[in-house]
């Protein structure tokens, strides 16, 4: 169409030309006062508008130009009349022009001018102008003569405190006129898409979007006019352009005149004419874009309520909810082939509403999520991703209403939508539930609550049916669960045996959840419990009496049950963990026998699961460490398990892991607190096996590599014996000290020792401990004072 | 040429003026010469009165059997030429034969005079008002000298003056109801009026309405008739659909219009219409004419 434009430019170019000609001309006559000239060539001028070779857009450029001269060819009417040239002749003489075009657009020239003199009651003019006007049939020249007109009479209607109201001439006649004018250019408008060629016809619609402005204008005028108050809005104006809407039957005018009339009339209008406005809509073509023009009504009726609480009563009073409700229901039965995203767009907009307008009323909240379920059923998951964006737009906006999944919980349909979103969807919304209670730092405090806050984010506590993960990113799956595992935290109940229900009602959903989620769940489970028993163990002794199931023992047995499933998954590590904690636990809650089978059963985990020798050195340094912590254990059991301990320290694979574990074991002889757990001779044994084993390890590196390596081992065994000394073991003498630190200096100054930075600053800082006790004096320095060092000279 | 034309001087100067000459209101005149010259204008029943004035020229004397001043009413036909009918002739005498030597001036009057018929200059037909001076000299020729005036006869508005109504079409194609608020305008008037569009099938350019005059002239098979667009008026600009009322107002006073005239003195009608022209996109033309009457208003001064 390349062509098509060209010749295009070259019309418009003429088209100019000519234009400028005439006005040249029609200025000569108008300086030298010469009426006829100035008509005849104004006349000639506005012919160039005749044309029907431009597109709107070009002609746009043509009529502004006219328009300019317009004006000039008007204020010198106003001129003339001041010179006693009567304006009703000159209101006649501009009607002998031949063309009808040129004729109309002097004859609103003059008519403007008419308006102004007063000599005629403005409404007569309007009328005679709006009604000439008919003789354009053509819809571009039509739309932009009306155009015209609807200019040139603005700021000269009756309306209310105009100039131009008189007793005769009242706003209603403003109105009447302006309605005029919209309703006629409107069915130019739409007129347009039938003119020319069918193939063309996308092209035509395009050029009809580009000329909506010029009838959306007159909506805009009426919105304008002072003396359009509700009253007559209600009766006059909506019904009027709300029959033109509906009568027009054309797509693109429906939808754009609605949303006109939805921007331009005050909102207050609106909520009080809801009923009409609503009623319109279902009677609008099937293909009409509606849900955006009710979601625009919506928005800023919620926008409205916003703005201040004043107007709230007006809503209840209109009984807007009902009625949008209603509507909405009313136009998606209308359109029955109305895309899932338009249902829940829809849907979506009302909820925002309801919840700016009504946020009381969780009823109504939850009738709009019924309704959407009700609409949606049927039509299975959504696959529409736009639409799957609008069901988590409509289910969020609760979320952000009341930042407060309480409330979300009670909407008992909210569930009911999530079921239609596709599972990697469900999985989005549920960590924004997440998200909305970590933000707000709700508590959820019972288990129905818990309950059914499991029931809407499913999706991340299990694998649905039949489908697999297979495609989840693993960080985006490790995040999930690390926000469910958050979550699990934020369950709390002051009442022990709520909170049991809820800790039961959350191991039922998470066991479900598979192996892959176990480990990300369990933990905090098992630390919420263990929370509990913390809580219980603070309170007298079953403060219920012996009916009360809540009792630390019975937590215990669930705990043992839920680590137990861990096992089906290879995480012995976690659950080793786990098993000491709840270990600990039970030990400050003085349960000795379930202590004891914490213990059983991380070493039995040790044993069979645990095998790689890293996990096997945290390990045992985690079992040492609880295990001295424990003070529940009587002797033979403590005999026990210190006895296993040690005996896994010997048995590590590498010789400095064997030394560490065995000297560490050597803490599980004294514990400080505790008399009757200090039994020195088993702490110097453990520490002379130790250095057995350090001795051993100097050897094998030496005959490995030809090196004795580090001495590290050594400078902390000493520091072991110097803490032993310090607490006061009687095992551990000045001698045993002195003869280390002696040794320690051989082996550092021996050849076949490649030095170590590291193991010299710590032997180093180790001494100057001593030195620093020995300084302190008193008690202290006395017992360090017979420790002798020399230090080494490089 | 001066004094070529100085040979051929008439022998005096004849000169006709109306004794209310300075009052009465002239009008233009298209002479048969092209050039307008504006005269009297006069209507029926009204006296005719004034003066001849004859001047010989300097020192010369005027023989002559006679003279008399007639008022004509005079038909002439084009193709016809020079052959005038005279509907209307009054004669006066002013003076028995004798001779002029000086300035002489004789009054006249024309009381009454029944001048029916309108002055008309059409295409093919030419009415006219003249009077007549006629120094009769039997040998040199007689001197003759005229004096047009124009007539124009005031009708009262009709009695009846019905609405042009009517509804028109081609089947399945184009239905139309038009309507003139008059069927008689006077010439000042505006018609005003509106067509309705019942059916549209055809794709509508414009739509114009024209003023037609249609002048016949003669009778039996020697009828001239001679028909001319005085107006075309753009009434509608594009295509309308069904259901469109279009509205119409077209004043008469920009164009030369005269009354109708039927069947004056057996020698021509003059005949006014009304032709409603739609122009489809083909440039085929679709038109209803419908006669209207022309009369005459007395202007209220």
């Amino acid at each position: 169409m390349l062509d098509g434009t060209e010749d295009e430019e070259k019309f418009l170019a003429a088209g100019i030309a000519g234009l400028q000609q005439n006005s040249f001309y029609m200025h000569r006559a108008l300086d030298s006062n010469n009426l006829r000239d100035a008509l005849k060539y104004s006349a000639q001028m506005l012919s160039e508008l005749r044309t029907s070779k431009l597109s709107p857009h070009k002609y746009y450029e043509l009529y502004m130009r006219a328009f300019d001269q317009l004006r000039k060819l008007e204020m010198f009417f106003e001129e003339e009349t001041r010179r006693g040239c009567s304006i009703i002749d000159l209101y006649e003489l501009v009607q002998h022009a031949g063309n009808i075009l040129p004729r109309l657009y002097l004859l609103c020239t003059v008519g403007s001018v008419y308006i102004k003199s007063k000599e005629a009651p403005a409404k007569d003019v309007l009328k005679d102008l709006v009604e000439m006007c008919r003789g354009i049939q053509h819809p571009v020249r039509g739309l932009f003569l009306r155009s015209y007109l609807s200019q040139v009479s603005r700021d000269k209607l009756p309306d209310i405190g105009s100039e131009y109201e008189g007793d005769a001439d009242t706003v209603s006649d403003a109105v009447e006129f302006v309605l005029q004018n919209f309703t006629e250019m409107n069915k130019l408008w739409v007129r347009m898409q039938h003119q020319g060629p069918a193939r063309e016809k996308e092209k035509r619609e395009k050029e009809r979007s580009e000329l909506r402005d010029l009838v959306g204008k007159n909506l805009h005028v009426l919105s304008q006019i002072e003396g359009v108050d509700l009253d007559m809005y209600k009766d006059i104006v909506l019904p009027r352009v709300l029959e033109q809407v509906v009568n027009c039957k054309d797509e693109l005018a429906q939808f754009y005149l609605m949303d006109c009339i939805i921007q331009v009339f005050p909102d207050e209008y609106h909520l009080q004419t809801l009923d009409v406005l609503l009623g319109a809509c279902p009677q609008l073509q099937p293909s009409v874009d509606i849900k955006t023009v009710l979601s625009q009504l919506m928005e800023r009726l919620s926008h409205y309520a916003a703005s201040s609480a004043e107007v709230l009563p007006e809503f209840l009073q209109v009984e807007a909810f009902a009625k949008l409700s209603n509507a909405i229901g009313r136009v998606i039965e209308a359109q029955p082939d109305m895309p899932t995203l338009g249902v829940v767009t829809l849907y979506s907009s009302l909820l925002t509403f309801t919840l700016h307008v009504h946020p009381d009323r969780l009823d109504y909240a939850d009738q709009v999520l019924g309704a959407c379920v009700r609409k949606l059923s049927g039509k299975g998951k959504i696959e529409d991703s736009k639409a799957t964006k609008q069901v988590v737009a409509l289910l969020s906006a609760p979320l952000e209403k009341y930042n407060d999944i309480m409330t979300a919980l009670k909407l008992s349909n909210y569930p009911r939508v999530l079921e239609y979103l596709d599972v990697p969807t469900i999985r989005v919304m549920a960590t924004v539930i997440i998200q909305s209670i970590m933000k707000n730092g709700t508590r959820i405090s019972t288990s129905d609550k818990v309950e059914a806050l499991f029931e809407l984010i499913k999706g991340l506590i299990k694998d649905s049916d039949g489908t697999s993960n297979d495609k989840l990113d693993e960080d985006d799956f490790k995040e999930e669960q690390n926000s469910v595992a958050r979550l699990i935290q934020m369950f709390y109940n002051d009442d022990p045996e709520e909170m049991l229900k809820i800790i039961e009602t959350v191991r039922k959903h998470i066991l479900a959840g598979g192996p892959k989620r176990l480990p990300f769940t369990v933990p905090p489970l098992v630390f919420c419990s263990l929370k509990l028993v913390r809580q219980l163990q603070g309170q007298e002794e079953n403060p219920f009496g012996d009916d009360a199931s809540t009792t630390p023992k019975k937590i215990f047995q669930l705990l043992n049950q839920i680590i137990e499933t861990l096992s089906g998954i290879p995480v012995p590590e976690l659950a080793l963990q786990l098993y000491l904690q709840c270990a600990e636990a039970a030990n400050d809650c003085e349960l000795e026998p379930v202590a004891y089978e914490f213990f059983t059963q991380a070493y039995i985990l040790y044993e069979e699961e645990i095998s790689d020798s890293r996990a096997q050195i945290t390990c045992i340094h985690l079992i040492i460490g609880t295990l001295q912590r424990m003070h529940v254990f009587g002797v033979e059991n403590r005999d026990t398990l210190t006895h296993k301990a040690t005996g896994y320290s010997a048995k590590l694979l590498k010789k400095p892991d064997q030394c560490r574990a065995v000297y560490a074991c050597s803490h599980l002889f004294w514990v400080e607190d505790h008399d009757n757990m200090k039994d020195g001779e088993r702490v110097l044994l453990c520490l002379k096996r130790a250095l057995r084993i350090a001795n051993a390890a100097q050897q094998m590196a030496n005959a490995a590599r030809g090196s004795t390596g580090s001495v590290m081992l050594f400078i902390e065994i000493l520091n072991k014996y110097l803490y032993f000394f310090e607490k006061g073991n009687p095992q551990i003498t000045v001698a045993s000290i002195q003869s280390l630190i002696e040794l320690i200096m051989n082996e550092m100054q021996s050849d076949s020792t490649t030095s170590d930075p590291a193991a010299e600053a710590f032997l180093a800082s180790t001494m100057r401990y001593v030195q620093f006790q020995k300084q302190k004096g008193g008690a202290v320095g006395e017992k360090y004072e017979p420790i002798k060092y020399e230090p080494i000279k490089a | 040429m001066n004094y070529l034309l100085g040979a051929f001087k008439p022998a005096c100067n004849v000169l006709i003026t109306f004794n209310d000459g300075k009052n009465r209101k002239q009008v233009p005149f298209k002479k048969e010469n092209g050039q307008t010259v504006t005269v009297p204008l006069f209507q029926s029943q009204e006296n005719i009165v004034g003066k001849v004035t004859i001047e010989p020229m300097q020192g010369k004397k005027i023989d002559h059997n006679g003279v008399k001043v007639e008022l004509l009413g005079q038909i002439e036909m084009y193709f016809d030429r020079g052959n005038f009918y005279d509907f209307t002739s009054l004669v006066r005498e002013l003076d028995v034969p004798g001779e002029i030597y000086e300035r002489k001036t004789y009054p006249f009057e024309f009381s009454t005079v029944e001048m029916p018929y309108e002055t008309y200059n059409g295409v093919n037909v030419r009415l006219r008002y003249v009077l007549k001076v006629t120094i009769n000299r039997g040998y040199a020729g007689s001197i003759i000298e005229y004096q047009d005036f124009v007539v124009r006869n005031y009708s009262p508005p009709p009695t009846i003056n019905n609405s042009i109504k009517m509804e028109v079409g081609i089947e399945d194609c184009l239905h139309i109801e038009f309507e003139y608020n008059k069927s008689k305008y006077h010439l000042k008037d505006v018609i005003i009026g509106k067509i309705y569009f019942l059916l549209v099938r055809i794709k509508i350019k414009n739509m114009d309405l024209e003023i037609r005059r249609r002048e016949s002239t003669g009778s039996g098979t020697n009828t001239h008739v001679e028909t001319e667009t005085l107006a075309k008026f753009e009434l509608m600009d594009g295509a309308p659909v069904r259901g469109e009322s279009i509205p119409i107002r077209l004043f008469l006073s920009p164009y030369e219009l005269t009354p109708t005239h039927r069947n004056i003195n057996n020698k021509f009608s003059v005949k006014y219409f009304l032709n409603l022209v739609l122009v489809d996109e083909e440039d085929r033309r679709y038109f209803k004419q419908q006669e209207i009457t022309m009369y005459r208003l007395q202007e209220s001064s």
